[in-house]
């Protein structure tokens, strides 16, 4: 752990910062204009414009540049589980990814479910310096599901917690997810749901399907994440709060949520980069690498979340980003841990999914993975548009180069993508944090 | 052949060869000397995570048999149970030199992982791998079925032959691996089991499901497999109200024993648990082949063990 004296003394922003002119790049993959920052914040967005003195240039031709990335579904796992990330190191792989702000989730060890332990993970964001982190708390104390963490007190401190999610488990009893619903409305808060009903996954390996029948796996239904979703839409209609559903995964589940922002329920949802390109065939090989929460589904399901992503039933893009130590996922599949890291290739697979085939435009990624996701999270520094003066989280992003993923070049402490080996799209140029680079050409810039 | 994993890695000359194979291993094993040198100088493991005395007993003196040095590791009492990981009992076993290694695990895909971690070289034999498959299981199954229904036949497969498989489909690796050898060799399965204990997506399976026991047997079937209920794996419980509805709608009863076409044919791989799913009565009549299927099960498993490790596997085994 840090000192507060060793915090300070890290933190970049003692020095001043040189102005910045991202040149010749095409904000939201539109017409070409330069970008130029200065002290933190956009001074200026146009044609050919003028460097001020002692600014760099960056050449940014043929790159998008888009708003930095604002992720609502980060496991950095401090404190307790530092073998497989710690805030350091999840924020650099964030910041390798386009990042400039991760949502740190509550199942650490302790658990993220008090005022302290929230101010402490923002603190450690803050020393780090790659990312904005903002701490997610827990719903329940200890995630046991059994009663209400004290929700006001991780609101009301420095950590100025929005998202309050039991990620991992699911806040199944009815009564406790109602209350949580309607306490969060005093403070604006979001109970951000894990939607899995644990009576119908017990041992719950892989998605049920032809692919569990014939693996002899115990099968994850799409039922108990829909039957979830579907009450807590109810329940949040009901009790007029705003709900968020993580890592949607099946066809029915976007259905419900259509319908029920349909209805006029303040319900939001994610997806995450996997969902959105593997399936249950993946499972064949035994790999624990492919083994997540909510398991990988049928072909017929990517293709509903593609589709609910592209019509905005599906709000966000967010990682889960889940990383964990080699031995975890070297054991055979039903003793290994589940999850998948996916900072770091989250941006490349919205490129390879949804923008290669028309789904979305470089602006539809700018709203699904930065400004959505900042207004769900109430970031208030986070997911503004490219405009003079916004603050200065930028990505240039070369969406030219193919390349074969290396989870080695990965800066995440865990080497569990399930994308090794893949030729993904795309190359972080630059990433900008409050007008200073954290990311030059894919490589961490060490301050 | 380079390990014996899934029978959805074999063709159907490949499983015939296999049964040719137990066939002439069958003839030695009525010989005065049933001890034949074929590996003489191998060490075959046996890495049982799960308890399991028979199948580790047959595979025991399968490679006994071949002349084989056998070594048993067995979960309990070893570091496993100490809470060492599979990858490190198989850097182990590579370091001692294992030439085979023949796994037994709860865990679906254990084999397939030994095979293709990396961690040992050695041919790996699957000898049960959570509800997966059992694929020594099945061939002894249909080397038994094959001696009872085509008589005399050694090169073919089971060309119209109908077998129904009955009960804990669910569970059960010997149903899985029965379905695809056996419809591979060209007979034709009926599933029958309570709803509940047939698996989603049994759809995409070879064979046809059915709920009602007797309207199975109405059909004349030329052989019946009843499988063992697994009340040890059932999580979540409730998959039937009680035995006895189970045992009225699924077991093999005298009566329904009786029904059967005069050729038919029972097995059961066993452990059975007598007047639940089998009647004992119908285990120990004439057309129960049950104990038949423990011989086979040597026969096919030095078969097996002889296609990885001879040096001339896949020529005709040698005649000594």
């Amino acid at each position: 752990m840090r000192t507060e004296t060793a915090a300070s003394s890290a933190n970049p922003a003692a020095s001043p910062i040189s102005p910045l002119l991202i040149r010749g790049g095409r904000p939201y993959g539109e017409d070409v204009r330069d970008v130029l920052l200065v002290d933190g914040t956009i001074e200026a967005i146009g044609a050919d414009l003028h460097a001020p003195e002692g600014a760099e240039i960056i050449d940014a031709s043929g790159c998008i540049v888009l708003p930095g990335l604002v992720d609502l579904h980060t496991h950095l796992r401090e404190p307790g589980g530092e073998e497989a990330e710690t805030v350091e190191s999840g924020t650099r792989a964030a910041a390798r990814g386009g990042f400039t702000a991760v949502h740190a989730m509550a199942n650490t060890t302790p658990v993220a479910d008090t005022a302290g332990v929230v101010e402490q993970v923002a603190r450690s964001g803050d020393s780090a310096g790659w990312c904005a982190v903002r701490p997610v708390g827990a719903v329940t104390v200890g995630l046991a599901g059994e009663r209400l963490a004290e929700l006001d007190a991780m609101a009301n401190s420095r950590a100025k917690v929005r998202v309050f999610s039991d990620d991992g488990k699911c806040v199944h009893d009815p009564v406790l997810m109602r209350r949580a619903l309607e306490y969060v409305k005093s403070f604006d808060g979001v109970i951000a749901q894990h939607a899995q009903d644990p009576r119908l996954t017990e041992g719950a390996q892989m998605h049920e399907g032809v692919v569990s029948a014939e693996l002899g796996l115990a099968g994850w239904p799409a039922v108990a994440e829909e039957s979830i979703i579907a009450r807590d839409v109810l329940l949040a209609q009901h009790v007029g709060s705003r709900l968020h559903v993580c890592h949607l995964s099946t066809a029915g589940s976007v259905d419900i949520v259509r319908w029920a922002k349909q209805r006029g329920v303040a319900v939001t949802a994610e997806v995450t980069p996997h969902h959105l390109l593997l399936t249950d065939e993946n499972v064949r090989q035994f790999d624990a690498v492919f083994k997540v929460n909510p398991p990988l589904r049928t072909a017929e399901d990517v293709e509903a979340v593609r589709e609910g992503l592209a019509d905005g039933t599906i709000d966000i893009v967010a990682t889960d980003h889940a990383p964990h130590p080699r031995d975890a996922k070297d054991r055979e599949w039903d003793q290994a841990a589940m999850g998948m890291t996916g900072l770091e290739t989250a941006l490349s697979l919205v490129q390879r999914t949804m923008v290669e085939d028309g789904r979305l435009s470089w602006r539809d990624v700018a709203r699904v993975m930065s400004q959505k996701p900042a207004e769900i999270g109430r970031d208030e520094d986070q997911g503004h548009p490219l405009e003079p003066g916004a603050p200065a989280h930028v990505l240039v992003w070369d969406p030219r180069p193919q390349r074969v993923t290396d989870p080695g070049e990965h800066a995440s402490r865990s080497r569990n993508s399930p994308f090794a080996g893949l030729e993904l799209p795309g190359t972080n140029r630059l990433t900008v944090l409050a007008g200073r680079p954290t990311v030059r050409d894919g490589a961490v810039v060490e301050h | 052949m380079r390990h014996f994993i899934s029978i959805a890695d074999l063709d159907r000359a490949e499983a015939i060869a296999v049964l040719a194979t137990a066939e002439h291993m069958a003839e030695t094993q009525s010989r005065s000397i049933r001890k034949l040198p074929t590996l003489v100088g191998a060490t075959v493991v046996n890495l049982f995570f799960e308890d399991s005395t028979r199948t580790r007993i047959s595979f025991e003196a399968a490679a006994k048999r071949l002349s084989a040095d056998v070594i048993n590791f067995s979960a309990k009492g070893s570091s496993v149970s100490k809470g060492e990981s599979l990858k490190d009992t198989a850097l182990t076993l590579q370091a001692m030199g294992a030439d085979a290694v023949v796994v037994r695990s709860g865990s679906s895909g254990a084999a397939h992982l030994l095979a293709h971690s990396g961690w040992i070289d050695q041919p790996i034999v699957n000898a049960g791998d959570g509800a997966h498959e059992h694929p020594t299981q099945a061939m002894l199954d249909a080397f038994t079925l094959r001696r009872h229904l085509r008589p005399g036949d050694r090169t073919g497969g089971l060309d119209g032959i109908h077998v129904v498989i009955v009960g804990d489909v669910l569970h059960s690796r010997v149903a899985r691996s029965n379905v695809l050898l056996l419809t591979l060799l060209g007979a034709r399965v009926t599933l029958v089991a309570p709803p509940a204990l047939v698996p989603v997506g049994v759809s995409a399976w070879p064979c046809e499901i059915l709920y009602d026991l007797d309207e199975a047997l109405a059909t004349g079937p030329d052989a019946v497999m009843m499988l063992r209920v697994q009340r040890e794996r059932m999580v979540g419980g409730g998959f039937f109200p009680t035995e006895g509805e189970y045992s009225r709608r699924y077991g093999l009863t005298t009566v329904r024993a009786a029904s059967l076409p005069a050729h038919s044919i029972v097995l059961h791989p066993g452990p059975m648990i007598r007047g639940f799913e089998i009647a004992g009565d119908v285990a120990d009549s004439p057309r129960s082949v049950i104990v038949e299927q423990v011989a086979s099960g040597v026969f096919v498993r030095m078969a097996v063990l002889y296609h990885l490790l001879a040096t001339d596997a896949w020529e005709a085994p040698r005649e000594n």
